[in-house]
């Protein structure tokens, strides 16, 4: 990245990012728009603490506490965790298969745009008229009595960068069935591969259901369509199962990549290879397969009948097998290894006793009847933000740490990272775990304020300041972020040292082709065979070097998000009946859209071929732009 | 993948659509495709099905009364044949018969196209009774699902003419092969999908 950074000037390289369909530039598009986001959830993340710092606090109005709270919770799952996560998919599976690129890298670009262009649409309702306001899961009842154009700022968006993240989920799952290099069979793939192919799966055919849902919201309030109006014979419990039927599966698709970093982490730095991999791929395919099957835990309340309930419970129940299975071979991975505690391990050992503590109080609120002492309550906070955040946001820390040096060519500081570490894992458990109790004391969810004789107040407070110290852990990963950069010390293929699977064979950053030959895979953890058997090449290759064929670039990806953005505004004001330009715009937007995927659909792109000597004389070092 | 490389019957691969690395990811990643759609039909017939004859009390309206099973008919054997005739545009385009291939896309084209008319004076039909969009749940629910049904249709038949007009003088090649082989499997998952609404949807709803 910084060679090309150097050459080009600050505008051309504004442009390479906008029609790059390199899987390492759209993982860095990921990463920094996802990183971006992920601050903006944090901020509002860090209002409802002050918020909620003392009885009867009025520093937020009630009415501005619920569009924090419902932009908090959007924010970070559609637009910081997933993408994040996706940036990681994109920068390393593609090189863990020894994949020349993603199968449609024209359709990573679009999936990374329409992302982008979604959740910018939806951020902006804070300047035009009101963010959406009826919690992260938008239930009709609430969302549809909701004044001002939130909720339709909230349905828009996310259905733009909901196409977006489908497109990258298919677009995963076709490059790991067909780009596997040779030798590289199912069960030779690393499990951060295997559960970006799960998680890819799950986005499949959990993502249409919100869609489905979303559509309906916008008729509903726009075209004063009937789905949730009871009054007219809707229902809006069938709002609650398709978000659901969306929802559960989607703790899946970030937990999944989660799990697949922390096995990594746990295999590299005790280097040892991973203890049951058998059992953890066939523990991610029954997470994956049973995450559709318990939406109904999220409505234990609405009144489904004690059969229904019976029924989810037992198989809520039956996911803690797995997932347990999954903590005992991490467990019997560290066990016995030649254990270092880099920045990365730190966060998977702290990471097991935190995941575990979240996936106990699940299996006390699968039990449908304490479910009902539970629900609405803070216990219900604690518990999801000890899986997000204990899991997830860990592994997301985790892997900056351990994917940086592979994306940028430089390795994060070690001492900034565990003050990072250490600052942000107290804060976490200070803020949340006492929440458990707060639940337990009946402190409700989604409440701006309480009473000074509820005697909340202290276990408040302290929350508060957890989240103080989790806000200075992100300043100093910043710092580092930062630091990093300045310096700018290269390092070699494998800098931690211990890596185990091909990403860790190729140049960091890899060059744009990525590996020059494929490689022949041997047997799982290939590089770390080669290192075994002492292959000074670093990798046995499968072909001769030859001409590469490659991908052009392409704007399109760019204006096909950019018109359905443009639409969106037309759709938004279409109907208040005052503003005719709204149609025009409407149509403008789409004409844009669907006139530029005839154009793309029209004109031949063939690609380019990299030659044999090009490929030579980079291996001798200098150009890795290539253009 | 050479597109100037001329073929002829003899020459040209079995499986023309998987013959190439992109037609072979198109191929699966189509398929992928055609599973979220099925979730996103599986969602709206639910839908659907739950809201059913919902509306405000004094509804006059009711599946069993509203339904005009001869005009549906017509139009699913309409669409029924066309899928037909685009088995034998592939049936052509496997055997590297180009303009074959085209005569019996252009009839899938007018059986699509008629299909969409008979579709849009059966809503606009409906719409002179009185049975509206905002009317209830139910019309909601229905011109939703039905609708979402042939706005796919309406994609279909703009793919088959833009691939036919733009290859038009080029002829077959192994670039556009695979985008002919996916735009008749949409069709066929379109017709699929008219299956499942014309029994749920239409002869249910007339059985009351």
């Amino acid at each position: 990245m910084s060679s090309i950074a150097q050459k080009k000037g600050f505008g051309a390289t504004i442009w390479d990012f906008m029609t790059t369909v390199d899987h390492k530039k759209i993982a860095i598009l990921y990463l920094i728009s996802g990183g971006i986001f992920f601050l903006i959830g944090g901020l509002e993340a860090m209002l409802i603490r002050v918020q909620l710092a003392k009885a009867g606090n009025d520093f937020l109005s009630a009415g501005t506490y619920n569009e924090i709270i419902t932009m908090h919770g959007t924010t970070m799952i559609f637009l910081a965790a997933m993408p994040i996560l996706l940036a990681f998919m994109n920068a390393i599976m593609p090189l863990q298969i020894g994949a020349r690129d993603v199968a449609f890298p024209f359709l990573n670009s679009l999936g990374f745009w329409l992302f982008f262009f979604g959740g910018i649409f939806l951020n902006l309702s804070w300047f035009m008229g009101g963010a959406p306001d009826a919690g992260w899961t938008n239930y009709a009842s609430l969302a549809l009595a909701s004044e001002g154009k939130g909720i339709d700022f909230y349905s828009l968006g996310l259905t733009i960068s909901g196409f977006g993240t489908l497109i990258a989920g298919i677009n995963f799952l076709v490059t790991i069935i067909n780009m596997r290099a040779p030798g590289m069979t199912y069960m030779r793939m690393p499990l951060f591969t295997w559960t970006t192919f799960v998680a890819s799966a799950l986005i499949l055919l959990a993502f249409p259901p919100l869609t489905v849902g979303l559509f309906f919201m916008v008729f509903d309030r726009m075209f004063d369509a009937n789905f949730f109006a009871v009054e007219m014979g809707g229902n809006t419990i069938i709002w609650e199962h398709l978000f659901w039927i969306f929802g559960h599966p989607e703790v899946y698709i970030l937990i999944l990549p989660a799990f697949g970093i922390f096995s990594e982490i746990f295999a590299i730095f005790s280097r040892k290879r991973l203890f049951g991999y058998t059992a953890l791929v066939f523990a991610t395919i029954l997470i994956g397969f049973y995450g559709f099957m318990v939406w109904a835990h999220h409505m234990f309340t609405v009144g489904l009948g004690p059969t229904a309930n019976a029924v989810f419970a037992l198989a809520t129940m039956i996911i803690a097998v797995p997932t347990g299975i999954k903590i005992f071979n991490w467990l019997l991975t560290i066990w016995g290894g030649n254990i270092s505690f880099s920045v990365p391990m730190i966060y998977a050992v702290a990471f097991i006793p935190s995941f575990v503590a979240g996936g106990v109080t699940g299996v006390m609120q699968a039990i449908a009847p304490l479910d009902y002492q539970l629900h609405d309550s803070y216990f219900i906070v604690a518990h999801f933000h000890y899986v997000i955040v204990g899991g997830v946001v860990l592994a997301i820390l985790a892997g900056t740490h351990l994917y940086w040096p592979k994306m940028f060519g430089t390795m994060l500081s070690e001492k900034l990272g565990k003050w990072t570490f250490w600052f942000f894992f107290i804060g976490f458990h200070l803020t949340f775990f006492i929440q458990h109790f707060l639940g337990l004391m009946g402190m409700p969810r989604r409440v701006y304020t309480f009473g000074a004789d509820q005697g909340w107040d202290l276990f408040n407070a302290i929350s508060s300041v957890g989240a103080l110290f989790m806000a200075i852990g992100v300043i100093i990963l910043l710092v580092n972020v930062v630091l990093t950069s300045i310096k700018n010390e290269r390092v070699g293929n494998d800098p931690w040292g211990d890596g185990r699977t091909l990403e860790w064979a190729i140049a960091s950053p890899p060059p744009f082709y990525n590996f020059a030959q494929t490689p022949l895979v041997r047997g799982l953890d290939s590089v770390w065979i080669e290192k075994m058997d002492g292959n000074k090449k670093g990798m046995i290759f499968a072909e001769p070097l030859g001409d590469i064929h490659m991908p052009n670039g392409s704007i399109i990806p760019f204006v096909i998000s950019l018109g359905m953005f443009i639409a969106s505004f037309g759709a938004l004001y279409f109907l208040d009946g005052d503003k005719p330009w709204a149609l025009a715009v409407l149509i403008i937007g789409l004409g844009i859209t669907f006139g530029s995927m005839l154009l793309r659909s029209l004109k031949d792109d063939l690609g380019f071929h990299i030659t044999k000597a090009e490929l030579l004389e980079d291996a001798k070092g200098g150009n890795t732009d290539g253009h | 993948m050479d597109i100037n490389q001329k073929y002829t019957p003899q020459s040209w691969p079995e499986h023309p659509e998987t013959a190439t690395m992109e037609g072979k990811n198109k191929f699966i990643g189509f398929w992928l495709l055609l599973a979220a759609e099925t979730v996103t039909f599986a969602s709206l017939f639910a839908t659907y099905l739950a809201l059913k004859d919902k509306g405000p009390s004094g509804m006059e309206f009711s599946a069993a009364g509203l339904y005009e099973l001869p005009l549906v008919f017509a139009m699913t054997m309409i669409l029924l044949t066309s899928s037909l005739t685009s088995v034998y545009a592939m049936y052509h385009m496997k055997n590297h018969n180009f303009k074959a291939m085209q005569a019996w896309l252009g009839i899938t084209v007018l059986l699509g196209a008629t299909f969409l008319g008979l579709e849009i004076y059966e809503f606009n039909h409906y719409v002179h009774l009185g049975f509206g969009y905002t009317n209830s749940a139910f019309s909601s629910a229905f011109y939703t699902l039905v609708g979402t049904h042939g706005a796919h249709v309406l994609f279909g038949l703009s793919w088959f003419i833009a691939l036919m007009l733009r290859n038009a003088k080029r002829g077959l090649n192994m670039y556009n092969a695979p985008k002919f082989y996916l735009a008749s499997l949409y069709w066929h998952f379109i017709d699929v999908v008219w299956v499942f609404i014309f029994t749920v949807v239409y002869l249910m709803g007339v059985i009351g």
